[in-house]
């Protein structure tokens, strides 16, 4: 017989009953606000869920401190509310999430927009891992840098397309796997782009990479394309939004759409639609 | 360059000209083109290097006229390089590929369901007549709370205090396993769901989503899955669910991905997946989010959050050498139901050498799971399920008193539909309708007459279950689940023994 401890519950053991932490909201009119300071995360959760069920439509989080999965309790359709989040949100920011908004006045972590349905997210700092992997619509706009495995297997359907805007620059792999989307990187920094592996097994979608990277840095699935009219049309809009969202909160106010249109893109899109088709033997 | 192929063929097509009238059904009836009508000689003829041996001409034939059997020609015998090698690697110099194949291992392997025998009761308790006495299949299937605290009202009725986790209920503790639609047909994907319904039990999606049209029909009986590629997966998906099952690994390709290749990405498959027409679904071998324990306990409680902790969540993984130990940690991770799918577990395409060469049996895995859980005293955190290889009501019975909750039943359930295991569903061809995305070929099979098959099924096995249990002296499953004590082993050694928790038959 092994002797051990009694199992706990991360998540459920600790979360007190809604009654217990109700005092930490405060309604005026339509904007509720959480102050978030000692909540767990699905306590937190609990209480972004109230609101939203008594008609709140913009919520604003204050102290957050590593919550997970804040606006992934929200499938109401047809129902779309804005988050303002105040401090760090953890990992699963927004994942599943079904059109709602969220704006973090700081950095996140692992797991931005993770599987997300609709919506946007909107980071004024950085993000860590695997941000928008498998997204399958809506839009992220992360300010600066983000970590590895960045748009894994992101993927579209008809009009449904994921984008992703990133200011600074990201880690490896970089779009594995990726069947569909628009990855946007606009290397502000100026520095060479680092990530390696990008776009490995890449069937869809396409990247746009600002900035100085090299073939090796590419995996073998994808390839080197021309930027078209229709390219820097479909960039420079996101441009226009990603100036729009992050001038004044950390960004120069005098950075110019023209300025960061006039670097250097390289578009890259998948060799192939089926990129592993030929390795077997029927 | 083009070159003689130099392999045998697997079959030969027997055809009695005096029956035949060339009436061209058998034509019509292959996929494979095997059988062909020649307008000169007004005679139908077959070419047998093409034949898959899937039988379905010969049931077709209107004059019986037909006869599928094995290819009498052969290398000269040899026990160690064996024809099916010597076939392989003739196909391998010809191609220089991966040899793909599909449905579960077909190697000769000791099937330990095999080598156990079930018990009766005999003079010192009496069996029980199910025909005249009620026998419990009812099954719940999630986490059970520690203790159950209860109460009594003025009326003297029990009222329970302890606050209960989601539980899935079941008539029967066999449920149909993933099978996306995708890999198999809409048609085959609809016959299984009606089946469930009917009988009140659940089928699983697999993870190729499920089509819009079904979700509020059979969102009651669906288990949702999530896997690495995330087709299909949207909140709706998840919230029209009874529970959502991740998965990990499948028994017939344990730590591969899986690829749904371009051209069975039609027009639904795109829209139900939701992914361009035309492209690979490629699932990838590990979920990029979960490269951890702690991450799987991530994406589970992300799961509880989307569909606001109202539905079970299960994980199913590939029985594998560890087993025990990953099991432990899906538990502690937060799954409320392990799905553990063994070594014989069918799939709808895998490379060979992953069928045949890795996993171990699902009935060792199983007895192991089940031991280390109540030794660590978490067994009542999770429920557990059982696939991979469940061929009749005897496997089902052995597992449960191995330890099993409910048994997953996937080639079972196809063959019930009209399957007959040729290991031609990579080939996106079958003759019976069952793996294949032609318009054509589906139709063959008509849902509710598949529904009918599977639904009969459940039936005789829940019957055949029923019988056993009273030879036992048991009216429940409940009394069942886990009592080993009713099993005893033949042709065992002391390890195997040991391992699957049993006495020796006569012990």
């Amino acid at each position: 017989m092994i002797a051990l401890a009694r199992l706990r519950d991360p998540f459920m053991d600790w979360a007190r009953k809604i009654d217990e932490i109700v005092d930490a909201v405060n309604f005026e009119g339509r904007i509720a606000k959480i102050d978030a300071r000692g909540l767990t995360h699905k306590e937190l959760n609990d209480l972004i869920r109230l609101c939203v069920e008594k008609g709140a439509e913009k919520i604003i989080v204050k102290n957050v401190c590593g919550q997970r999965y804040i606006g992934t309790r929200l499938y109401f359709p047809g129902k779309k509310v804005e988050i303002e989040i105040f401090g760090v949100p953890g990992n699963d920011l927004g994942m599943f999430m079904n059109g709602h908004r969220i704006i973090v006045h700081g950095n996140a972590q692992d797991g931005v927009g993770n599987t997300m349905n609709e919506g946007e997210i909107v980071v004024e700092g950085r993000a860590g891992d695997v941000v928008a992997m498998s997204m399958r619509g809506g839009r992220v706009f992360i300010r600066d840098d983000v970590g590895y495995r960045t748009a894994i297997h992101m993927k579209e359907y008809r009009e449904k397309v994921p984008v992703l805007v990133v200011g600074g620059t990201s880690q490896d792999f970089l779009g594995e796997y990726m069947a569909g989307g628009v990855v946007l990187l606009l290397g502000l920094k100026g520095e060479k782009h680092k990530a390696n592996y990008i776009g490995t097994g890449m069937h869809g979608g396409v990247i746009y990479i600002r900035g100085k990277v090299e073939p090796y840095q590419f995996g073998k699935e994808v390839g080197i394309v021309e930027m078209e009219e229709e390219d820097y049309r479909k960039v420079e809009e996101l441009v226009k939004d990603y100036l729009k969202y992050f001038r004044g909160k950390g960004i120069d106010e005098k950075l110019e759409v023209d300025e960061i249109m006039g670097g250097k893109f390289t578009k890259l899109v998948p060799v192939s639609k089926r990129p592993y088709g030929r390795i077997y033997a029927y | 360059m083009k070159m003689k192929s130099h392999l045998l063929p697997e079959f030969m097509v027997e055809r009695d000209t005096e029956r035949c009238d060339n009436c061209k059904v058998c034509v019509k009836q292959c996929p494979f083109g095997v059988h062909y009508y020649d307008e000169e000689t007004g005679r139908v003829y077959s070419r047998e290097e093409l034949c898959v041996g899937c039988q379905r001409c010969v049931v077709y034939c209107p004059k019986n006229a037909i006869k599928v059997i094995p290819y009498p020609g052969h290398y000269r015998p040899n026990d160690y390089w064996h024809e099916e090698y010597i076939r392989d690697i003739k196909k391998q110099a010809e191609t220089g590929g991966i040899i793909l194949t599909s449905c579960g291992s077909a190697r000769k392997a000791k099937v330990y369901w095999d080598h156990i025998l079930l018990n009766a009761s005999q003079v010192t308790n009496p069996s029980i007549d199910p025909l005249r006495e009620p026998m419990e299949l009812r099954t719940f299937l999630g986490k059970k709370p520690d203790r159950l605290e209860i109460e009594l009202d003025e009326n003297g009725d029990v009222e329970i205090k302890t606050e209960l986790h989601p539980n899935l209920m079941i008539e029967t503790p066999i449920l149909f396993a993933g099978m996306s639609y995708g890999a198999i047909s809409y048609n085959a994907f609809k016959s299984l769901a009606m089946a469930a319904k009917r009988y009140g039990t659940l089928f699983n999606t697999g993870e190729g989503g499920m089509p819009k049209d079904m979700r509020e029909e059979f969102k009651d009986c669906a288990i949702v899955q999530c896997a690495s590629g995330r087709f299909g997966v949207d909140p709706e998906y998840f919230n029209y669910s009874a529970a959502i099952e991740i998965k990990i690994g499948q028994g017939a390709k344990p730590g591969i991905g899986g690829h749904l290749p371009g051209e069975k990405v039609t027009a639904t498959i795109s829209s139900t997946r939701m992914i361009p027409e035309g492209t690979d679904a490629i699932s990838p071998a590990p979920h990029h989010d979960i490269y951890s324990i702690e991450d799987l306990s991530m994406l589970i409680y992300a799961l509880k959050e989307v569909t606001n902790y109202e539905k079970p969540v299960c994980v199913k993984i590939a029985a594998v050498h560890n087993v025990a130990a990953i099991a432990s940690g899906m538990v502690r991770a937060g799954a409320d139901i392990i799905a553990i799918d063994g070594f014989r577990g069918g799939t709808g395409a895998t490379p060979k050498i992953m069928r045949e060469h890795v996993g171990i049996p699902v009935e060792l895995a199983l007895a192991a799971v089940d031991q280390r859980l109540r030794e660590e005293g978490i067994r009542n955190k999770c429920s557990i399920i059982v696939g991979g290889g469940i061929r009749c009501a005897a496997d089902v019975v052995k597992a449960i008193a191995l330890g099993a909750d409910a048994v997953y039943i996937g080639t079972a359930a196809l063959i019930a539909l009209g399957c007959t295991m040729c290991q031609r569903c990579h080939t996106g061809k079958c003759a019976w309708g069952i793996c294949t995305q032609d318009p054509e070929l589906s139709k063959r099979l008509n849902p509710k007459v598949g529904a009918e098959r599977a639904y009969n099924l459940l039936r005789a096995w829940s019957l055949e279950i029923k019988d056993v249990l009273g030879g036992m002296g048991i009216n429940a499953i409940e009394s069942l689940r886990g009592n080993r004590d009713h099993l005893r082993g033949i042709g065992l050694e002391e390890w195997e023994l040991k391992v699957l928790g049993i006495k020796g038959a006569g012990e």
